[in-house]
C-alpha cells in the first residue's frame, strides 16, 4: 500500500501515523510537505493526521483546508482513493468539504484526553474491514473541538445511507449517553463519504496500535486499509 | 477601501462559548442577560476604490474562508 502523510504546519500526529501505518502495512509512508500541489505517483491513501494546523487560527483546519495539496487530494478522493482524516485532519476534510458538516467546540468546554470506546456500525469498507460489524473497540481521544454538528437534512442522509463509521459509546458497547463527551450529534465519532473511500475520525486510532502503550484495538484499522489498497 | 466583516453563529447552533461567557456575566453580577452568542469581527483593506468590486471581493472572501456557512451567517460594511 502506498500511504502519503499530509503535513501541515502544526501538524503533530504525523509520526504515530507513519508508525502505525507502517506497522500495518510494512511499507513505509512518504510525508508530503502541504506546499506540494501533487500527491507522489502510485498513491493509494492519503492520511490527513492530528494536530493544530496553523495553531487552529480561524476555525480549525479552515487554512489548511485550502493548502495548495488539497486540490491533489480533491482530485484523488474524487477518482475515488482513500482518504483518512484523523482529529484535526477530520476538522481539515470537513473545511475542505469533502465530508459534512462540521466539528464546533466541545460542548462541556473542555478539552477531552482519555482512553474511549467506539462502535465500529460497519465492516464492510476500506478502513473497517479488519473488525466486525458493531464491534467495540477502545481507541484515544485527544481534541477541544470534535463536537460533529450537521443541519437535519444532512444528518439524515448520513443516516439513510450508513455513512457514520463510529459512535462514542461504554466499554460495554452503549451508545451515548456520559460516553458522549464532546456533545456530537447523533454520538459521531467518524463518517464516510458518499462513496466510502474518505472517512473523517476525531479519536486516535494510530496511537493504540501497541500493547506496552494501551492497547492494539487501532491497528486493525491500518492492517485493514493495508488489505483493501 | 475599508470594510468590516461580522461573522456569527446561525439561530440554532449551540454556542458553548457564549453561554460560558453568560454565565461569567451572571457571576460578575451582571444582570439581565437573557443570552449571548460569541461572533468574529475581521476589518479588512482593500486596494479598490470600486464599490462594486469591492463588494464582490468581501462576499468571495466569506464564502471561501472567513465563514463557514455550514454554521455560520456573515455579513459585511463598507466604510465611507
Amino acid at each position: 500500500m502506498n500511504a502519503a502523510v499530509l503535513v501541515f504546519p502544526g501538524s503533530n500526529r504525523e509520526r504515530d501515523v507513519v508508525r502505525a501505518l507502517k506497522a500495518g502495512s510494512g511499507q513505509e509512508p512518504k510525508l508530503v510537505w502541504h506546499a506540494e500541489t501533487e500527491l507522489p505517483a502510485g498513491t493509494d491513501l492519503v492520511v490527513l493526521p492530528g494536530g493544530f494546523s496553523y495553531g487552529d487560527y480561524l476555525r480549525c483546519g479552515a487554512i489548511a483546508a485550502r493548502a495548495p495539496i488539497m486540490d491533489a487530494v480533491r482530485a484523488h478522493a474524487a477518482r475515488g482513493g482513500l482518504v483518512l482524516g484523523i482529529c484535526n485532519g477530520f476538522q481539515i476534510l470537513v473545511e475542505a468539504g469533502l465530508l459534512p458538516g462540521i466539528l464546533t467546540r466541545n460542548a462541556n468546554l473542555r478539552f477531552i484526553c482519555h482512553l474511549q470506546h467506539l462502535k465500529v456500525e460497519r465492516a464492510d469498507t476500506a478502513f473497517t474491514r479488519a473488525y466486525q460489524p458493531g464491534q467495540t473497540i477502545e481507541v484515544c481521544v485527544a481534541h477541544g473541538e470534535g463536537n460533529y454538528f450537521a443541519d437535519a437534512e444532512t444528518l439524515a442522509r448520513l443516516e439513510g445511507d450508513g455513512r457514520v463509521a463510529f459512535r462514542y459509546c461504554d466499554a460495554e458497547g452503549n451508545v451515548g449517553g456520559d460516553a458522549n463527551r464532546n456533545g456530537s450529534l447523533n454520538d459521531i465519532a467518524g463518517i464516510y463519504s458518499e462513496k466510502l473511500n474518505v472517512l473523517g475520525m476525531m479519536p486516535h486510532p494510530e496511537n493504540l496500535i501497541d500493547a506496552a502503550v494501551g492497547g492494539t484495538d487501532g491497528a486493525k484499522l491500518f492492517a485493514g486499509l493495508a488489505q483493501a489498497a | 477601501m475599508k470594510a468590516r466583516v461580522t461573522v456569527t453563529l446561525k439561530n440554532g447552533v449551540l454556542d458553548p462559548q457564549g453561554k460560558a461567557i453568560q454565565g461569567a456575566l451572571g457571576s460578575l453580577g451582571v444582570a439581565g442577560v437573557e443570552s449571548v452568542r460569541q461572533g468574529k469581527l475581521f476589518d479588512v483593506e482593500l486596494a479598490t476604490s470600486d464599490r462594486a468590486e469591492a463588494e464582490a471581493t468581501l462576499k468571495a472572501m466569506c464564502e471561501k474562508l472567513l465563514a463557514n456557512t455550514v454554521i455560520e451567517s456573515y455579513r459585511y460594511e463598507i466604510a465611507g
